[in-house]
């Protein structure tokens, strides 16, 4: 799995690819919460167009990532899910506590 | 540490009786940079089976969860220990149609697990961790735990309904 991160605007946007599962989701959650609290990036957008499979682990740093965004007063965004990830979310009844755009443009602009 | 080479597993003869029975049978160690294998070599083997994208990812989805769980709760971390893997063709009767599926069957030599303890949180709250168990049952018909002797064995079943194009037998696929 990768992460990188660019500036677009006042967002950060993380681009992941690769798989997040338990061998690596922490790397995820260190990204986010380094963009949200240290950085105190206003935006972030989380690129999953990358991510064919995401584990509960994964599903756990998001949700550090999104209670980071709101202790923070900042947005956290999420783009470019998979059918597996979607489902992953819906099952733990956690999509709609998120942010979800189809693509960049549309999570830029939101 | 590098898993493969690590010791051959021990506590495992009990299950070994069982892999002729099987389509598959994976033999891993307890290191999370191995879940990829298991989802790489699971994905095949649910396609030949005829499951569809649909039950294909939630088969995969929950045995990847499950063997997460035995690493994390059974194994409390540690990278070398045994996790095997069976996968066994089903088939049933249900309102005068056959029903095709797959078994899955999950092996370990850690603790006995106690199920009552598990983290499984509300799906109300808001909080990271304990979704593993809640994902496998979302993603299986049937899931069973049981000790055996000295092995933790978990069960998981799907079974892929007819309407829903599920589980056919493809020309030239085992038997």
């Amino acid at each position: 799995m990768k992460i990188s991160a660019r500036r677009v605007d006042t967002a950060t946007i993380l681009d992941v690819s690769g798989n997040i599962d338990m061998s690596n989701s922490p790397e995820v959650r260190n990204a986010l919460l380094r963009e949200i609290r240290e950085k105190g990036v206003t935006r972030v957008v989380l690129n999953l167009t990358g991510v064919a499979y995401i584990d509960s682990s994964g599903v756990a740093s998001l949700v550090e990532g999104l209670k980071a965004s709101r202790d923070s007063g900042s947005r956290f965004v999420l783009f470019g899910l998979s059918d597996s990830a979607r489902e992953v979310l819906k099952i733990s009844r956690l999509l709609k506590l998120f942010e979800v755009y189809d693509d960049e443009t549309q999570a830029i602009a939101s | 540490m590098n898993p493969i080479a690590a010791k051959q597993p021990r506590g495992m003869k009990k299950s070994s009786k069982m892999s002729r029975a099987f389509l598959l049978k994976l033999e891993l160690r307890s290191h999370p940079t191995l879940l990829c294998v298991i989802r790489g070599a699971l994905e095949p083997l649910m396609e030949m089976l005829g499951f569809s994208d649909e039950y294909n990812r939630a088969i995969i989805r929950a045995v990847d969860e499950a063997v997460s769980n035995i690493m994390r709760h059974s194994y409390h971390g540690r990278l070398d220990q045994p996790i095997e893997v069976y996968c066994n063709r089903l088939q049933r009767r249900t309102n005068g149609e056959t029903e095709k599926g797959v078994e899955i069957l999950l092996f370990d030599c850690g603790a006995a697990v106690d199920t009552t303890k598990l983290p499984a949180r509300p799906l109300d709250e808001i909080k990271p961790g304990g979704l593993g168990l809640h994902i496998i049952r979302g993603s299986m018909d049937t899931v069973e735990y049981k000790r055996a002797g000295r092995l933790n064995r978990l069960r998981l079943v799907k079974y892929a309904r007819s309407s829903k194009g599920g589980c056919g037998s493809a020309e030239g696929e085992p038997s």
